[in-house]
C-alpha cells in the first residue's frame, strides 16, 4: 500500500507589541508572577477591552505578504470555556470574520521546486495565562502575565505532504513574520508555536484520512520529528486495519513520540458570538496603504538584489536574504560601513557564521557585531592583516578582546607593508639559501613557494603576501 | 434638608446658607431612621461621606462657592447603584459571589462625579447583578417602595429608586438593561433617564448584558437628572463601545437651547414644533386601564404645550420580551464565567477538585434568578440552538431597531407608558418569572436599540405612581429633558411625596 | 420548547452551576417556560435581516500602543481568595 500524507498547520505568532492586545499591561517576557497583569487582563468586574490599534496594524502586513484578503469588517468573537489560565471564563478570538482571509505563501522545496501553500485565515485572538504544576504540591499555581498577550493564528490548508514540506513552510512563515516586524520568532519563550494537522490517505484517494491534531512543537526539528512519529503511527494502526481517532495528541520531545491527551468526558461546546464589549473593527483604504508603505523589502526581491546589483553568488544571496536578522547585517556592513559587498558576505557566510554555528548563537546575540565586524573588513580590505591573521583577530575579537584594531595592535598583528624590511628579510633569506637560489635562476620555479614561506616565517606571519610574492620574484629573477 | 432638590442644595451651597457637612449629616441620619422599613442601602459609608463632605466644604469655601468654581454639583450628595465599582468601598452587585468584595479601582462613573465633588453616601441595594424588576432578587433583601412599603420598587435599580424617593438624596446612578432606572423611576415616582448606549461609559460599572447596558440617573425632576447626567456623560478610553461625540450642556438644554427642534420655551407653548408618536401597540391588552388612562392624560398635557401628536407603529413591538430574553441572557451567561473563585469573590469550602472549586462556588454565589439567566443564556448560545434562538433574536433586534428608525422620520419623540402596572406587591410575581419578565414590555426595544429614554412620574393609580416614558432618537438626551422638564412645569406629579418620607 | 433534566444538567455543566436535583427539576420547569416566551420569535419573518449585536452604526475605537499599566499586584491581590508568592491557587489540576 501507498500512503500519502497529508499536513496542515496551525502557527500561533505572538505578536511584538509593547502592550497587550485589550490592555495596557506590558507584554515583555519573563516579568514576576502576576506584575504583568492589570485588572483587565485580570478580568475585575467592569472592566472592558479596547484594542490595540498595533496588532491590526501587523494582521494587515502580513496579509500583504501572504496576497491575503483583509477583513475590512473584523469582528471579535467569544470562545467560551473554563480553565483557571483564561480569567474571563472566555477567550477573545474571531470566528466567522477574521481580519485575514484566504492567501498563500510560496515555498522552495529540497530540489529546487517551488509549490505554494494556501493560508486558509489568520485571526487575532488573546493569549491565556500560564499554570504552574511543579510549584506546589496540593495546588496549582496560576500565572496571569501572559493573559492578553496578542497572538496572530495562521491557519493553511492541508497543502503540505511530507514534514520536510512543513518545516519548509513553517520557516517560511517565521521568516516573513520576523521580516515584516511583527513577532520576534522566539520558539524557546513561546513566542511562535506549531500545532499540526496530520492524517495519512491512501495514494490516489480523494478524502482526507482522520487527522490528529499536534500540539507543544516549540521547534522546527521537533516539528519534523513529531510529524514523522505520528505518520508511522497513523500508518501502523491503518495497516493493521485499526482506526485512526480524531484526537489532540502533545509531542515529548524526550521520548520522542506523541501521545493522545487526556481525553476530555464532554466534548466541548464553546459557544461563540460576537464580543459585545467590542464593536467591529473597520479597516479603510488609508489604513492598509499605511501599512504597505511600512513594509520591509522582503527576501525574493532582496535575494534578487542582492544577485544583480552586488553581484553576489545564487546561494549566497539566498542565504543572506532569508533571516531578517542576517539581511539586517549584511546590509548594515555594506550600507552604514560601506564596505565591499562581496569580501564582506564572503566573511559573513564563512568565518562569521561557523563560529556561531561552533557556538550555537543567532546572529542577533553574535559578539561581534556589525559594526564590530565591519571594522574587520577594512582592515582586511586596506591590507591592514591578512586574511589568515585576519582569522585570529576575529577570535580575539569572538573572545571580548575589543576592536579589531584593538586585536590587531595589542597581539602585533599588524602586516609589514614597508617595501624596504620586506626587502631586507627577503634578501636575509637569500643570502642564506645560496643553493636554492641558483636551482630557481635554473629553471626551477617551484621553488618560490619555499621562499615565500621562509620570508613569511622570518615575518612571523605579518608580511603583506602581494607585496612579499612581487620583490622576492624581482629579486630572485634578478 | 431632604427635601432640596439637587438644583436647590446646589444654590444653597453656593450662598453657603448650609454646608455640603450639615447636608451629609442630615441625610445619614435619615438614612438611618429609615433603613429598617425600606432595606435601600447595601452599604452606608459614613466616614467617607462625611471626609468628602469636609473636602467639598473646604473647596467651596476656597473657590468662593460652587457656581464660581465652576461645579454645580460640589458637596451635593447622592448615592451609587452597588454595581458602579468604587475603590475601598464594598461593591456587591447584590450578590453573597461579591459579598466581600471591595474594588481595587474606581468606575469612570464615579471617578467623574468625585472629581465633580459629590459626595457619595453609600452604595444602593438592586437586584442581583441587575437581573430583576422587582429588587426582590437581592442577597440583602428586598426593598421597601416609600409608596407602600409592601409594594416593590422595581428594577433592577430599585434601591437607588426607593432611596431618591424617601429623600436619602436627591439623585442617584442606576442602570438600565431592559428598564432597570425607567421601571423603578415609574414605580416610586421618579425622573429617570437611560441615555443613548455608549453616551455614558461602562467601564467599572459590572455587566449584565453589554450590548444593553447603559448607566444613568434617578432624581425627583427632569432638572436634577440634566446636572447629573452631564458630568457622566462622554468618551472614556476604557470603554471603546463608549461613543466619541461631544454632550450637550443638559442644563441649559432645559430651557430649549441646543436643540434640533427650534422651541420657545418662554410663552404657553414651549412644545411648539415637538412632534410626538403614539403607538397603538403601547397600549395593548397588557396595560392596566387606570394606569392607561393616567398616560393618555399626560400626552394630552404635552399637546396642551403645544407639541403636535402623530400616530406611529412599531409592529414587531410584540417581539421585544422574546428577543431581549435571548439576548441578554445569552450576553450574561457569557459575563458571569468570570466569577469563578479564582481572583476574587466568593470561593467554596475546601474545593476537592477544580471543576468542585467552580461549580461549588457559583452554585453557592449566585441567586437563583442569576442562574436561571446564566442557564438560558448557556442554552441559547449551545451548539445546534444559536440560530434558532441567538441569531434569531439578533435579527429581530434589527426590526425592532428599524420600526424606530421608521418611527422617527415622522416623530421627534415616542410617548407611552413606561410599565403596564403600578408597584405590584411583593411576592406576587416571584413564583412565575415570565410573569415578572412581562414587566420590562415598554421599556426594552430602547435598550435593544440603543436609544435614549425616560420616565417621569403622570399621576396616580389608586396612589402609586404612574410612569411616563419617552423614546427620541439617538443622541437626543437634550430633547427628552426639555420636554420633560416643560411638562413638569405644568404637573406636579414629580412633586409628590410619599406618606411618611415628606 | 421542554427542558428535560437531563438537559440543565448538560447545560449546568458547560455553565459550571452545580445544581442539585431538585434544583434541576425546578429550572427544567423554568427554562421551559421561559424558551416559549423566547419561542414566539418564529413569528417574525427574518430572512435576509442582518443580525444586530450591537445597537448605533459606530466602529470600535482603538488605542494606541502604549503601555500605560504600572504593577498593581499587591493591590489587586487583596481581594483574592488565595495567593501565595504571587500566583493565584486553583485545587491541583492534572495534565
Amino acid at each position: 500500500m501507498e500512503w500519502e500524507t497529508v499536513i496542515g498547520l496551525e502557527i500561533h505568532a505572538q505578536l511584538a507589541t509593547q502592550s497587550k492586545i485589550f490592555s495596557a499591561a506590558a507584554t515583555a517576557f519573563g516579568a514576576e508572577q502576576n506584575r504583568q497583569a492589570c485588572a483587565v487582563d485580570l478580568a475585575l468586574p467592569g472592566v472592558l477591552p479596547v484594542v490595540n490599534r498595533e496588532v491590526l496594524a501587523m494582521a494587515v502586513r502580513f496579509a500583504l505578504v501572504t496576497d491575503a484578503e483583509i477583513g475590512r469588517h473584523s469582528v471579535f468573537a467569544r470562545k467560551n470555556y473554563f480553565y483557571p489560565d483564561l480569567p474571563k471564563g472566555y477567550q477573545i478570538s474571531q470566528m466567522n470574520h477574521p481580519i485575514v482571509g484566504t492567501g498563500s505563501v510560496e515555498i522552495v522545496l529540497g530540489d529546487g521546486q517551488r509549490k505554494t501553500i494556501g493560508i486558509t485565515r489568520a485571526h487575532l485572538e488573546e493569549d491565556a495565562g500560564k499554570s504552574v504544576h511543579d510549584e506546589y504540591s496540593d495546588f496549582t499555581a496560576i500565572d496571569l502575565n501572559r493573559a492578553g498577550t496578542p497572538l496572530l493564528e495562521i491557519v493553511s490548508e492541508p497543502d503540505m505532504r511530507s514534514a520536510q514540506e512543513a518545516v519548509t513552510y513553517a520557516k517560511r512563515v517565521h521568516s516573513l513574520v520576523r521580516y515584516i516586524g511583527i513577532c520576534d520568532g522566539n520558539m524557546q519563550e513561546g513566542s511562535f508555536r506549531c500545532d499540526a494537522n496530520v492524517s495519512i490517505r491512501l495514494k490516489g484517494d480523494e478524502k482526507l484520512g482522520t487527522r490528529a491534531e499536534i500540539k507543544n512543537v516549540n521547534s522546527f526539528r521537533f516539528l519534523e520529528r513529531a510529524i514523522e512519529f505520528e505518520v508511522e503511527r497513523q500508518r501502523e494502526i491503518l495497516e493493521s486495519g485499526g482506526e485512526v481517532v480524531q484526537e489532540t495528541r502533545l509531542y515529548d520531545a524526550d521520548r520522542d513520540e506523541t501521545r493522545s491527551m487526556r481525553s476530555k468526558e464532554d466534548a466541548n461546546d464553546y459557544r461563540y458570538f460576537p464580543d459585545p464589549d467590542l464593536l467591529p473593527v473597520e479597516i479603510d483604504d488609508a489604513f492598509i496603504d499605511a501599512q504597505r508603505a511600512s513594509l520591509p523589502e522582503l527576501p525574493e526581491v532582496k535575494t534578487a538584489r542582492y544577485i544583480s546589483e552586488l553581484g553576489l553568488a545564487d546561494k549566497d544571496a539566498i542565504t543572506l536574504a532569508a533571516d531578517k536578522s542576517t539581511a539586517d547585517y549584511f546590509e548594515s556592513l555594506i550600507g552604514a560601513h560601506a564596505m565591499p559587498a562581496k569580501l564582506s558576505a564572503n566573511w559573513m557566510l564563512g568565518e562569521l557564521f561557523a563560529r556561531l554555528n561552533r557556538d550555537q548563537l543567532d546572529i542577533d546575540d553574535s559578539p561581534v557585531d556589525a559594526t564590530a565586524f565591519a571594522g574587520l573588513i577594512a582592515r582586511i580590505e586596506d591590507n591592514t592583516v591578512s586574511g589568515k591573521t585576519a582569522k585570529q583577530v576575529l577570535d580575539g575579537m569572538w573572545d571580548g578582546k575589543g576592536s579589531a584594531d584593538d586585536v590587531i595592535k595589542a597581539e602585533g598583528l599588524q602586516q609589514i607593508t614597508d617595501t624596504s624590511a620586506i626587502e631586507a628579510m627577503i634578501d636575509e633569506v637569500i643570502a642564506a639559501n645560496p643553493s636554492q637560489v641558483a636551482e630557481y635562476r635554473a629553471g626551477k620555479e617551484k621553488l618560490l613557494g619555499f621562499f615565500v614561506g621562509a620570508v613569511m616565517k622570518a615575518s612571523a606571519g605579518k608580511a603583506n603576501p602581494g607585496q612579499l610574492n612581487q620583490i622576492l620574484k624581482n629579486k630572485l629573477s634578478g | 434638608m431632604h427635601q432640596h432638590t439637587l438644583k436647590e442644595l446646589s444654590v444653597l451651597l453656593d450662598k453657603k446658607e448650609i454646608s455640603s457637612t450639615e447636608v451629609t449629616q442630615a441625610l445619614l441620619e435619615r438614612i438611618e431612621t429609615h433603613e429598617p422599613t425600606l432595606n435601600a442601602m447595601i452599604t452606608v459609608d459614613n466616614d467617607g461621606a462625611l471626609e468628602a463632605a469636609k473636602h467639598a466644604d473646604a473647596a467651596i469655601n476656597e473657590l468662593g462657592g460652587t457656581a464660581s468654581a465652576g461645579k454645580p454639583l460640589l458637596g451635593v450628595p447622592l448615592i451609587h447603584k452597588d454595581i458602579f465599582c468604587t475603590e475601598g468601598v464594598l461593591t456587591t452587585c447584590a450578590s453573597h459571589m461579591l459579598h466581600n468584595f471591595k474594588s481595587p479601582y474606581d468606575a469612570t462613573v464615579v471617578e467623574r462625579l468625585r472629581a465633580q465633588g459629590t459626595v457619595m453616601l453609600g452604595k444602593a441595594n438592586m437586584d442581583e447583578f441587575a437581573m430583576g424588576s422587582s429588587n426582590e432578587n437581592s442577597h440583602f433583601g428586598a426593598v421597601g417602595n416609600p409608596w407602600q412599603t409592601d409594594r416593590v420598587p422595581g428594577g433592577s435599580s430599585g434601591g437607588s429608586a426607593a432611596a431618591v424617593a424617601a429623600g436619602y438624596a436627591p439623585v442617584a446612578t442606576g442602570t438600565d438593561t431592559g428598564g432597570s432606572i425607567r421601571q423603578p423611576a415609574a414605580f416610586c415616582g421618579l425622573s429617570g433617564i437611560k441615555p443613548t448606549y455608549g453616551r455614558v461609559s461602562r467601564y467599572g460599572m459590572i455587566a449584565f448584558a453589554s450590548s444593553l447596558d447603559q448607566g444613568g440617573v434617578l432624581a425627583r425632576s427632569a432638572e436634577d437628572c440634566a446636572y447629573l447626567l452631564g458630568p457622566m456623560s462622554g468618551v472614556d478610553p476604557r470603554d471603546s463601545t463608549s461613543v466619541d461625540q461631544p454632550v450637550d450642556d443638559f442644563v441649559t438644554a432645559l430651557d430649549g437651547s441646543g436643540l434640533s427642534v427650534t422651541v420657545d420655551s418662554s410663552g404657553d407653548a414651549p412644545l411648539n414644533g415637538v412632534r410626538i408618536g403614539v403607538a397603538a401597540e403601547y397600549f395593548s391588552d397588557g396595560l392596566d386601564k387606570a394606569v392607561a388612562t393616567e398616560v393618555r392624560q399626560a400626552i394630552s398635557k404635552l399637546e396642551s404645550l403645544g407639541a403636535s401628536i402623530v400616530e406611529i407603529s412599531l409592529p414587531n413591538q410584540h417581539l421585544c420580551i422574546p428577543a431581549y430574553y435571548a439576548i441578554a441572557p445569552a450576553e450574561c451567561s457569557s459575563n458571569l464565567s468570570r466569577f469563578d473563585g479564582v481572583r476574587y469573590g466568593h470561593r467554596c469550602e475546601s474545593p476537592v477538585d477544580l471543576e468542585d472549586l467552580y461549580k461549588r462556588s457559583r452554585d453557592e454565589g449566585f441567586g437563583r434568578e442569576v442562574k436561571r439567566r446564566i442557564l438560558i443564556g448557556t442554552y441559547v448560545l449551545s451548539a445546534g440552538y444559536y440560530d434558532a434562538y441567538y441569531l434569531k433574536a439578533q435579527k429581530t433586534r434589527r426590526l425592532i431597531s428599524d420600526d424606530f428608525a421608521e418611527a422617527f422620520k415622522s416623530v421627534d419623540m415616542i410617548a407611552g407608558p413606561a410599565t403596564p402596572t403600578t408597584a405590584f406587591a411583593r411576592g406576587s410575581k416571584t413564583a412565575d418569572p415570565v410573569s415578572m419578565y412581562l414587566n420590562d414590555l415598554y421599556t426594552v426595544s430602547a435598550n435593544l436599540s440603543g436609544l435614549p429614554a425616560m420616565s417621569i412620574p403622570c399621576g396616580f393609580a389608586d396612589g402609586l405612581p404612574v410612569g411616563l416614558q419617552l423614546v427620541s432618537n439617538y443622541f437626543k438626551e437634550s430633547e427628552l429633558l426639555y420636554v420633560s422638564h416643560q411638562f413638569q412645569q405644568i404637573d406636579d406629579s414629580h412633586q409628590q411625596r410619599p406618606r411618611g418620607f415628606e | 420548547m421542554s427542558i428535560k433534566p437531563d438537559e440543565v444538567r448538560n447545560i449546568a455543566h458547560l455553565a459550571r452551576l452545580g445544581l442539585d436535583e431538585s434544583q434541576l427539576s425546578e429550572f427544567s420547569d423554568d427554562l421551559s417556560r421561559t424558551l416559549d416566551l423566547v419561542d414566539q420569535l418564529n413569528q417574525a419573518n427574518t430572512d435576509s435581516v442582518e443580525p444586530l449585536a450591537n445597537p448605533g452604526q459606530c466602529s470600535a475605537r482603538l488605542r494606541d500602543d502604549v503601555v500605560a499599566e504600572t504593577d498593581q499586584r499587591e493591590k489587586l491581590q487583596t481581594v483574592a481568595p488565595n495567593v501565595d508568592n504571587g500566583f493565584y491557587l486553583v485545587p491541583r489540576v492534572i495534565e
